[in-house]
């Protein structure tokens, strides 16, 4: 990546210091770390097309009251499975008269809360059994990649229906199995990350000034290896949707009267033939979400990891 | 040469190297290993459920020692680790306890209902392998140009839609709409049980019946299910497909083939695909095995009697025997996949014997 303005320290402004090829703090290499990725991915109209899905996502969840026409949860038998475009409904109402544009909008509200959820527990689980194995190496590493390796045999949506099984259906059960179910490749990741900077002479350097394995992998290792895990994460965003929206489906996910988009395809599944937008709407919305998150994910990929370049 | 002779000859081969029977070992145990985490996995999942086996058996209105008398002689007063040796012991032998939704041996149901799911997740592949290597060829070779997008794209598309969506859709347009194909189910009741079961995938069976009604019933039910399935190994296998051909094509024996003047298709599909094939193998048992997952949905919307189906309806009766193990047996065919994709590599490219 060139660097866009030689930097005169100073009086460049903003731009010239997010560009400098000689920073002059850690704070401002790390900014200009993140401004020239960003200027990478900026140069992608999918990559952006998908960021743009993803932030009216998260825009539409935060304002879902203010946005949403009607309650979504608030029935009205008299107007049942009215079509898109009846007085009152935008997309049409499901089958208890309740208003599918504000189910949709409620809705991300739960999607974005199982992918958050997921984000925070899976890859930091699965970082920490990566690195550690790693780092120590030996039989640490042997038990600790055998362990991975069984999960990672799983397919993961049956083992995630066992799991769901054993612990009872609902929303907080359903995000505990696929975190579950989707920590293992972290792991694979950070290992080899780990493999390849363990030897390398600042670590050395590191533990000849006496720092203990602990401090060396959390402040040394681990930040090296969070980039290749982040892109990893934005590609599997959309797995984890789609997992989450199966169980939903299934009946194993979040419970009625809860707006989740997999729920309600579930229910619609019995009018198709006749009242087909009842199952086709939501599954549009996962559909344009998830592609969302899959454009962003490549995007991601392309600018912060030069070695999988197409 | 005969077929023992072939076969030991071979053998020999594999068993000469030292390497290979080192290696040959060591997938045996990381097999080991892994069918016994899987096995643990679902024991702690059985352990853990709130489901009381106990009072499942005796009844709410049970005495004390009663209950405690059959706590005991179910053997879960045991230890955790001889409950663990007792449930590997069942396994070993094939048991998986009594289904409660059908009040018949577990593995019966397994067997009767897997032969359906085999029929699917085939047909689908062999759909995904015959449009995605072609068409992860022909994006390789426009590489940047529109039949390269569009592949991506299809590809882009497979990723991002929930297989049980698609399939309503498809059952909304192709038998709701259009009527181009029947609607749920293996077959119409009218053609249940007409041939005789001897593999229990109807293709076949009815096919060595003879009867070719069946065999186009069955075909018509099994196209909608298979496509959408096929859809997603054609997402992965064009994908991967597009990426081996670019690494071949850039090779340099590439351009001595075309410097001695064959033509570019003979170049292209000859030489370049002939040596993605290896690679492509491990890739397609891959998407083999991912399709069991997928078909756990597809045949909800389906209603197609095989596993997935299977485990689902038991789940929702807390037919806890028949979950665990559906899932047992799907595991064991996933790892067997996996590794079948490992030995077919090794065995085909002779570089990682």
């Amino acid at each position: 990546m060139t660097h866009h303005a030689v930097s005169a320290p100073g009086h460049r402004g903003l731009h010239a210091w997010l560009t400098s090829d000689s920073p002059t703090s850690r704070l401002q290499a790390r900014c200009v770390q993140v401004y020239l990725g960003w200027l990478g991915l900026a140069r992608n109209p999918l990559a952006m097309l998908g960021l743009g899905i993803v932030v009216v996502l998260v825009l539409a969840a935060i304002f879902a009251p203010l946005l949403a026409p009607a309650d979504p949860i608030a029935q009205d038998l008299t107007r049942r499975l009215q079509p898109p475009g009846a007085p009152g409904f935008v997309l049409g109402s499901d089958e208890l008269g309740r208003d599918i544009l504000s189910r949709l909008l409620y809705g991300a509200r739960v999607t974005l809360y199982v992918v958050a959820l997921v984000v925070v527990t899976a890859p930091v689980f699965g970082l920490i059994i990566g690195t550690v194995a790693g780092y120590a190496g030996g039989w640490v590493d042997t038990v600790l990649m055998r362990f991975t390796d069984v999960f990672l045999a799983f397919p993961r949506l049956v083992l995630a229906l066992a799991f769901v099984a054993a612990l009872g259906p609902g929303i907080g059960n359903a995000v505990l199995a696929i975190a579950l179910t989707s920590w293992p490749p972290y792991a694979r990741i950070a290992r080899a990350e780990t493999l390849t900077i363990r030897n390398s002479d600042f670590i050395a350097a590191i533990r000849l000034q006496g720092a203990s394995p602990l401090r060396i992998v959390i402040g040394h290792v681990m930040p090296l290896c969070i980039s290749s895990v982040i892109v990893r994460v934005t590609l599997d965003m959309a797995g984890i949707i789609l997992t989450a929206a199966g169980l939903g489906f299934l009946g194993l996910g979040a419970q009625p009267p809860l707006p989740e988009w997999g729920a309600m395809i579930s229910t619609g599944r019995q009018f198709i033939l006749d009242q087909w937008w009842v199952a086709t709407v939501p599954g549009l919305a996962i559909f344009t979400v998830s592609l969302g998150f899959n454009l962003l994910g490549d995007g991601l990929r392309d600018a912060l990891d030069p070695r999988s370049g197409r | 040469m005969s077929l023992t002779g072939t076969t030991s000859g071979g053998r020999r081969a594999w068993l000469s190297s030292r390497s290979g029977i080192l290696k040959g070992g060591r997938l045996l145990v990381s097999l080991a290993v892994t069918m016994l985490g899987l096995l643990l996995i679902t024991f702690l999942i059985g352990r853990v459920m709130p489901i009381d086996p106990v009072l499942a058996v005796v009844g709410e209105r049970a005495t004390k020692e009663v209950y405690e008398a059959t706590r005991a002689a179910m053997g879960l007063d045991d230890p955790l680790y001889i409950q663990f040796w007792n449930y590997i012991t069942e396994v070993l032998r094939g048991d998986f306890g009594m289904s409660l939704l059908t009040s018949r041996p577990v593995i019966e149901d397994i067997a009767r209902v897997f032969p359906a799911t085999l029929e699917l997740a085939t047909v689908a592949t062999f759909l995904g392998v015959a449009i995605g290597v072609p068409a992860g060829v022909v994006a390789a070779v426009n590489q940047g140009r529109w039949p390269d997008h569009l592949v991506r794209l299809l590809g882009l598309f497979g990723y991002s839609m929930p297989v049980f969506w698609l399939g309503l859709m498809g059952l909304l347009v192709f038998y709701g709409k259009l009527d181009w194909v029947a609607g749920p189910g293996r077959l119409d009741v009218f053609f249940e049980d007409v041939v005789p079961q001897v593999t229990g995938v109807i293709l076949i069976d009815s096919l060595l019946a003879g009867d070719t009604e069946v065999f186009a019933n069955a075909l018509s039910h099994i196209v909608l299910p298979a496509s959408v399935l096929g859809y997603y190994s054609l997402a992965y296998v064009s994908r991967m497909t597009r990426s081996f051909m670019l690494e071949q094509l850039a090779q340099e024996y590439v351009t001595t083939a075309r410097v001695k003047g064959l033509s570019e298709a003979r170049v292209i599909w000859r030489h370049a695909l002939g040596n993605v094939m290896v690679p492509l193998i491990t890739v397609i048992a891959l998407s083999y095995a991912n399709l069991l997952e997928g078909s756990v949905l597809t045949e909800i919307v389906f209603a197609w009697p095989g596993i997935g189906f299977y485990i689902t309806n038991a789940l929702l009766a807390a037919d806890m025997s028949a979950v665990l193990g559906g899932t047992v047996v799907v595991g064991i065919v996933f790892i067997g996949l996996n590794l079948l994709s490992d030995v077919l590599y090794r065995f085909v490219d002779p570089r990682a014997r």
